[in-house]
């Protein structure tokens, strides 16, 4: 875990912290890749808004946090990304 | 793209925003917010004006570097604050960044921002420019396209001077590089190596620097949320928002040249806040030819700094 | 101590100096600009080691002071008048994230019609801004009060911003012999002004003025206000050390001959000194006169001026300030200090020495005179103008000094 990412109350001291929720479950399309496909060309990593691509040997989504944008798929420039409807 | 990813896979790995943010999926402004951190480091303050961004790490959002939101239009004094307050405590190597929307800083801002840069304050302010208020509901700012319905001008400005080169919105490049401040440029998030040298840039200018950053808006624009990117690379390959910096107030050099531009068409038909242009080929032909002339004027003056400044040489 | 001859402004300077400020950052405005000229040469002579910031405008001024709090520097600037209501957005941020932020404020009248000169209506309108307010009668409290506002600001109890307000030029450009402590004693005095928790941090990266929901922001107003409340004793206790470190005296209420008196004029400012003057004079004739004068009108010393006030058989309140629709803001804060005491002092309201109109023993022995009026003649409820041109008045047919008859 990140070292800050531990959630920090809101105090009435401290008008400082910040919260986060997930927002994974409001998606309506999830992007897989197909890492046969993928070349690791870093453009999906580059464009996500929410920063939950991870680069590395294969690439992967944090689905907990993932709004489903579609921006990684559009910007996949081998089409290795496909938006599939969530159940 | 190749050479792109190479020079792009050098930022950090590390991300500086925790995921969880509030605000739209897709994003074009959190994107750039995002690799402006990704060349600044951790060793960032940011200053954010009123507006999206707000709603993006304000509400629920995770940034991991110190972040302010201060009000709309005193983000530019209050980041000189902090500069002036981290130089009286002998900490001069902190970054200093605004990331402010289009109303935050060519409207109700720019007092503020041209205070902050006419005194010298070392900081980066990064306008995202959206073209409008969009977190408050779609109004026009001083930076709309004329041509552009809006929730206060849904038939678009029909007023401006055909004559104009500048479309008759304020061009904060030059009203920055007038300032004769070291570094001022646009960029676009369609062009992320384009942007992510121009803030490099900025954070090594010897005083302040701005750069202006074209962050389509899924909302305000009227487009699907994937494509965000490509509506900001077409601004730029339609010549619609051409790429540039000005060094020193007067060394203009274009930064991203598109070698045969698409028609502007193209980059309006996407968007449904062009729809009220209606089929008026009168209209479209207009706009073309005034960003024609921009264009041969922008390339006027990046011939006046001279053979030899092109990027690449 | 060494005594010099200084205006305000140049006490309100030399309080900032000792204070070791960091950052200054103002805008020019009559007639509070000398301020920060003194400040400025200070600079330059090398006397203090500061960051100056001459911003473009005072909601600029206020926002660099932000700013700079929120990395932890000591921040000051100065306003006056049409310059403290531009930077009135910022105040309400400045208290909001507790910041320590000392302001001098040279008071002006407000425009329309245009003036330059002294009244309340500027640092009275920012009345509900959650700054403390602190208002001088002499240049020598002027100095003091820019440390012991330091002092207050910082208390972790309190952690709000302070006015420190002089009266525009009836303070500000008089000169009047001042004893400046000196540097390692004012060092001393303010060795705990320091910020309670680092803020813009990189070492400790946090989030500030983010949204705060329906199901907290009134929780937050409640912290403020706590805070305001507990400010009072904290600045009884830097009242307290100041005494002990320089040797002068101070309070958040002043009272004047209250002990046996039965009327009583309450006011703020360079004004008491003539009601001081007006009041031993009426001594002498053998009247039981008295005066109170409120230093801090923020936190509102409540019991202090109910304690003063409650047994006399009637009370003026001279406001050099009118809140149209309502009458005196002064006016309006004793009287809810004395409402419900038994059978409680007769109240009577003045509005006086606006924009600058000079306060002389005759305006004072006027509202004293009516106060030692019967009751039963006077008429319930009017605003009081003693100082009023009548002859104006009434070409303009808005009655008379007493108010509108008609």
């Amino acid at each position: 875990m990140h070292p800050w990412s531990a959630s920090r109350p809101l105090s009435a001291w401290l008008p400082g912290g910040y919260c986060r929720s997930r927002r994974g479950a409001h998606r309506v399309f999830r992007p897989v890749i197909d890492d046969d496909r993928c070349s690791k060309c870093s453009m999906c990593w580059v464009y996500c808004p929410e920063g939950i691509i991870t680069r590395g040997e294969r690439y992967t989504i944090d689905y907990d946090y993932c709004k489903g944008c579609g921006v990684c798929a559009e910007e996949c420039p081998r089409s290795a990304i496909t938006m599939i409807r969530e159940e | 793209m190749t050479q792109m990813a190479i020079s792009l896979s050098r930022l950090a790995n590390e991300e500086f925003v925790a995921p969880g943010r509030s605000g739209c999926p897709g994003c074009p402004a959190v994107m750039g917010a995002r690799l402006a951190m990704k060349v600044l480091g951790k060793d960032t303050i940011m200053v954010n004006a009123t507006g999206c961004m707000v709603a993006n790490y304000g509400y629920c959002g995770a940034p991991l570097f110190p972040f302010i939101h201060s009000l709309f239009e005193n983000a530019g004094a209050l980041a000189s604050g902090v500069e002036s307050g981290l130089r009286a405590l002998g900490k001069p190597d902190v970054n200093v960044v605004v990331y402010a929307g289009d109303g935050g800083t060519v409207d109700i801002g720019l007092q503020a921002l041209s205070g902050a840069v006419e005194r010298g304050h070392r900081l980066v302010y990064i306008c995202y420019d959206n073209e409008g208020y969009m977190n408050t509901g779609v109004q026009r700012s001083g930076s709309t396209p004329p041509w552009a319905s809006t929730t206060t001008m849904p038939e678009g400005r029909r007023d401006w001077q055909k004559g104009s080169i500048y479309a008759a919105r304020k061009d904060m490049v030059r009203i920055m590089a007038a300032h004769d401040i070291p570094y001022a440029a646009t960029a676009s998030v369609g062009y992320p190596q384009d942007y992510v040298r121009k803030v490099e840039k900025a954070a090594n200018a010897d005083g302040p620097a701005y750069i202006h950053l074209l962050t389509p808006c899924i909302v305000g624009w009227g487009f699907p949320e994937a494509m965000g990117p490509k509506l900001a690379r077409l601004a730029v390959d339609t010549l619609a928002f051409p790429l540039y910096e000005v060094e020193d107030g007067h060394r203009y050099r274009i930064t991203v040249r598109p070698s045969r531009p698409k028609p502007v068409a193209e980059y309006l038909g996407l968007q449904s806040r062009f729809r009220q242009l209606g089929d008026d080929d009168g209209i479209i032909e207009i706009i073309e030819k005034q960003l024609k002339r921009r264009w041969a004027h922008l390339q006027d003056l990046a011939a006046l700094a001279g053979p030899g400044k092109e990027p690449g040489e | 101590m060494p005594r010099s001859y200084l205006t305000g402004c140049q006490a309100v300077a030399e309080g900032a100096r000792l204070a070791a400020v960091q950052v200054v950052a103002a805008y020019p405005i009559t007639p509070q600009t000398a301020i920060v000229e003194t400040l400025a040469s200070a600079v330059a002579r090398g006397e203090l080691d500061a960051q100056m910031v001459p911003v473009e405008s005072e909601h600029s001024a206020m926002s660099v002071c932000i700013g700079a709090a929120m990395v932890g520097a000591r921040a000051f600037t100065a306003s006056s008048s049409q310059g403290l209501i531009l930077m009135h957005e910022c105040l309400f941020m400045a208290s909001g994230l507790r910041l320590p932020i000392v302001m001098a404020v040279a008071n002006r009248a407000l425009a329309s019609p245009v003036t330059i000169f002294a009244d309340h209506q500027d640092s009275l309108a920012t009345r509900d801004a959650c700054w403390l307010q602190l208002y001088a009668e002499t240049c020598q409290e002027v100095l003091d009060y820019i440390l012991i506002a330091y002092r207050t600001a910082y208390h972790p109890e309190v952690m709000l911003p302070v006015m420190v307000c002089l009266d525009g030029f009836f303070l500000s450009h008089i000169s009047e012999p001042v004893s400046v402590p000196d540097q390692a004693a004012a060092r001393d005095y303010l060795a705990d002004a320091r910020p309670a928790y680092p803020m813009l941090d990189v070492d400790d990266p946090r989030c500030f003025n983010v949204m705060a929901f329906p199901d907290y922001f009134s929780e937050f107003q409640r912290d403020r206000f706590e805070s305001m409340r507990k400010a009072a004793l904290v600045l009884d206790a830097a009242f307290q050390e100041f005494e002990a470190s320089f040797g002068r005296s101070h309070a958040r209420v002043e009272g004047y001959r209250t002990s046996d008196a039965q009327f009583i004029l309450v006011g703020m400012g360079s004004l008491m000194g003539t009601v001081k003057q007006v009041v031993d004079d009426h001594r002498r004739e053998g009247h039981l006169v008295g005066a109170v004068r409120i230093t801090a009108f923020r936190p509102f010393p409540e019991s202090e001026v109910a304690g003063l006030c409650r047994n006399a058989t009637a009370v003026g309140v001279l406001d050099r300030d009118v809140s149209p629709g309502s009458g005196g803001i002064l006016f309006a804060e004793v009287s809810k200090c004395l409402y419900g005491s038994a059978p409680g002092p007769r109240l009577v309201s003045f509005v006086l020495g606006l924009g600058g109109r000079d306060v002389t023993e005759e305006t004072v022995t006027r509202c004293l005179e009516q106060l030692l009026t019967p009751a039963a003649q006077v008429l319930g409820g009017a605003v009081h103008w003693p100082d009023a041109n009548t002859a104006t008045l009434r070409k303009w047919g808005l009655g008379d000094a007493d108010g509108d008859k008609s």
